[in-house]
């Protein structure tokens, strides 16, 4: 572990990506320290204030500074999206290591459904579900996590084909092991490393989705500091007050990507050639 | 051969019959219906069966299923609760706005991404290569909607050579639409070119380093020969596949990039429509973008299969 971490920030890439996420994932945790307002405050005296030493970052349509703000924007984002990354690496991965385990008939129909599950474009599927059951965290985690999981599924699948193949695993099975043995001790070990930069890849595209819905107003709702959301919200007065949009778009451009620059560096240090692999 | 494109036919027609099922089920699963969800707390009385009785909820599900497909394969596509219209009336011209915007985008974007990913492809890890990955890097993971409103900062409020949002009279012809659709076609472009080229990048390294190229470098083939007869028509078979992929891709940013810019078309539509609870629309513009996305890779496999002998041998 330690020496995967050592070549993962041995190139500038990694360094930047971990260093990145980790401050991020700071900021979030710290952030009712570090801001000096109330993200949702308002202030009638202070609307649209530039950038100066009582607010650093100024302050937006509602005198509410932008800061506090976009210091605390990234707890719903990071949060939720790492939920539903966890989520659909765990039955993504479990699902794809299972079919490409079994193989045969049972995987080969599962397969069929996988495509076309991916021949779909989620996105929209997932504002139709939005449209019935509501915008919101409770939403959207699993609608990510399963879509993403499904993803995720046909990568690990393709690998653990390979993996099944291996002598340990035919040994294994000569000594009579059942599937679920030959899964957890001979097969997950060895896939561990494609669930881990899938895992970091995906999460970073469901940032991206995430903020998307919230800049759509389908993910945050006001009063929340969240950067989708704030970037919607300050849009239309963006001529007088720029910095109300620009800070969160920064700070949600460095967030996401630092997480790829650091999917793609662990990757490379894992030797997994990501190159090929198709960001969906 | 002909068994190869019936079955991608049968395939495309399957997924097809499952996502128009999906969507159909994912709304029966609702907790009350179409109707209910739609006048929310006014849900009572005559406006209810009103609405019950138009929307046809009385019947049984499967009924209504069948009445949907057929329905809209007849370009009858039932009629929406807000804007109290049939919805083929409503969705004609915003299909041809979305059309004409994703169109031109990837009319610019293939040939131009192409072009790119073999340029950064045989000079792998040279500083062409890497600036151009590291460009794509920033295209893919920097929100749609934040690229766009950095565009229209710069182009449209402080140049102001460009309409910060799409101003269009219906029926506009394309020379009142061509301003307005710069700035939207420059942002979906970015991002397809950056998919595009990754992919096509990634598939001339793979032919770079292969058997074939490395025997014709030992006849002593022109390295330029190489690239041009050898390496790149081999490399364009796995791109095809991306590049269909990404025009999915571009389905679902459309949406995203007309709402930034207010632009009259499918996407805008959807999003009002999800506003509104208005079910019936949502489902039927979903169902629309589905069609066309596996349409997109309908036509992607076909092609390769044309172009690649291999694959027309049994096995795959």
């Amino acid at each position: 572990m330690l020496n995967l971490l050592q070549t993962t920030v041995s190139k500038p890439s990694g360094a930047i990506g971990l260093g990145l996420t980790v401050l991020h994932v700071l900021i979030a945790l710290l952030a009712p320290v570090i801001a000096p307002y109330d993200p949702t405050m308002q202030n009638a005296d202070a609307i649209l204030l530039a950038p100066n030493a009582e607010h650093w970052m100024g302050t937006d349509s509602l005198g509410r500074d932008v800061f506090s703000r976009v210091v605390h924007g990234g707890r719903l984002a990071i949060s939720v999206t790492f939920a539903a990354a966890v989520i659909a690496t765990l039955w993504g991965g479990f699902a794809g290591i299972f079919f490409g385990a079994v193989g045969g008939r049972v995987d080969e129909y599962s397969m069929r459904i996988v495509d076309a599950f991916l021949s779909m474009p989620w996105l929209l599927f997932l504002l139709l579900i939005i449209s019935i059951g509501g915008a919101g965290p409770a939403t959207i985690i699993p609608t990510l996590g399963f879509f993403y999981g499904v993803a995720i599924l046909r990568v690990v699948r393709g690998a653990a084909m390979q993996v099944a193949t291996r002598d340990y695993v035919t040994a294994a099975r000569a000594r009579g092991e059942n599937i679920w043995p030959i899964i957890s001790r001979e097969m997950f070990p060895n896939l561990s490393d494609i669930l881990l930069v899938e895992g970091a890849m995906r999460w970073s595209w469901m940032l991206l989705a995430f903020s998307s819905l919230s800049f759509l107003g389908f993910g945050a709702t006001p009063p929340t500091p969240d950067w989708g959301l704030m970037v919607a919200q300050q849009r239309s007065l963006i001529s007088t007050a720029p910095w109300a949009v620009f800070w969160p778009c920064f700070a949600l451009s460095t967030l996401i990507i630092g997480i790829n620059l650091l999917a793609d560096a662990i990757g490379k240090a894992l030797g997994l050639d990501r190159a090929t692999a198709i960001a969906v | 051969m002909t068994s190869l494109i019936l079955r991608r036919l049968g395939f495309a027609a399957f997924t097809i019959a499952f996502v128009s099922m999906v969507m159909f089920a994912a709304v029966e699963a609702l907790p009350g219906n179409v109707c209910t969800s739609f006048l929310q707390r006014f849900a009572q009385g005559p406006r209810l069966e009103r609405c019950i009785e138009q929307q046809g909820l009385d019947r049984s599900a499967i009924v209504r299923y069948g009445d949907w497909v057929s329905g809209a394969v007849q370009g009858d596509f039932g009629y929406s609760l807000k804007k109290r219209k049939p919805i083929n009336e409503l969705i004609w011209d915003r299909f041809s706005n979305t059309m004409i915007l994703g169109g031109i985008a990837a009319l610019l974007a293939i040939p131009f991404a192409v072009f790119l990913g073999i340029a950064a492809g045989v000079r792998r890890d040279k500083p062409l290569d890497l600036s151009l990955s590291g460009a794509a890097m920033l295209a893919m993971t920097i929100p749609e909607f934040v690229t766009a409103t950095a565009l229209i900062y710069v182009f449209a409020i402080l140049l102001q050579w460009f309409p910060a949002v799409t101003i269009l009279p219906p029926g506009a012809s394309f020379m009142q639409m061509l301003p307005n659709i710069v700035l939207p076609v420059v942002v979906l472009s970015a991002v397809l070119i950056a998919h595009i080229m990754r992919m096509v990048r990634a598939s001339v390294i793979d032919a770079m380093s292969s058997d074939y190229v490395q025997m014709a470098r030992l006849k002593g083939v022109p390295e330029h020969q190489i690239i041009r007869r050898h390496a790149v028509p081999n490399a364009m078979i796995p791109a095809l596949n991306v590049i269909a992929l990404t025009i999915a891709w571009l389905l679902a940013g459309v949406v995203v990039v007309e709402k930034v810019f207010n632009f009259p078309g499918l996407g805008t539509l959807m999003i009002e429509a999800i506003y509104d609870r208005d079910l019936p629309l949502v489902q039927t513009i979903a169902l629309i973008f589905s069609v066309i996305y596996v349409g997109v890779n309908l036509i992607a496999d076909l092609a390769a299969l044309a172009l690649d002998p291999r694959q027309r041998r049994k096995g795959h």
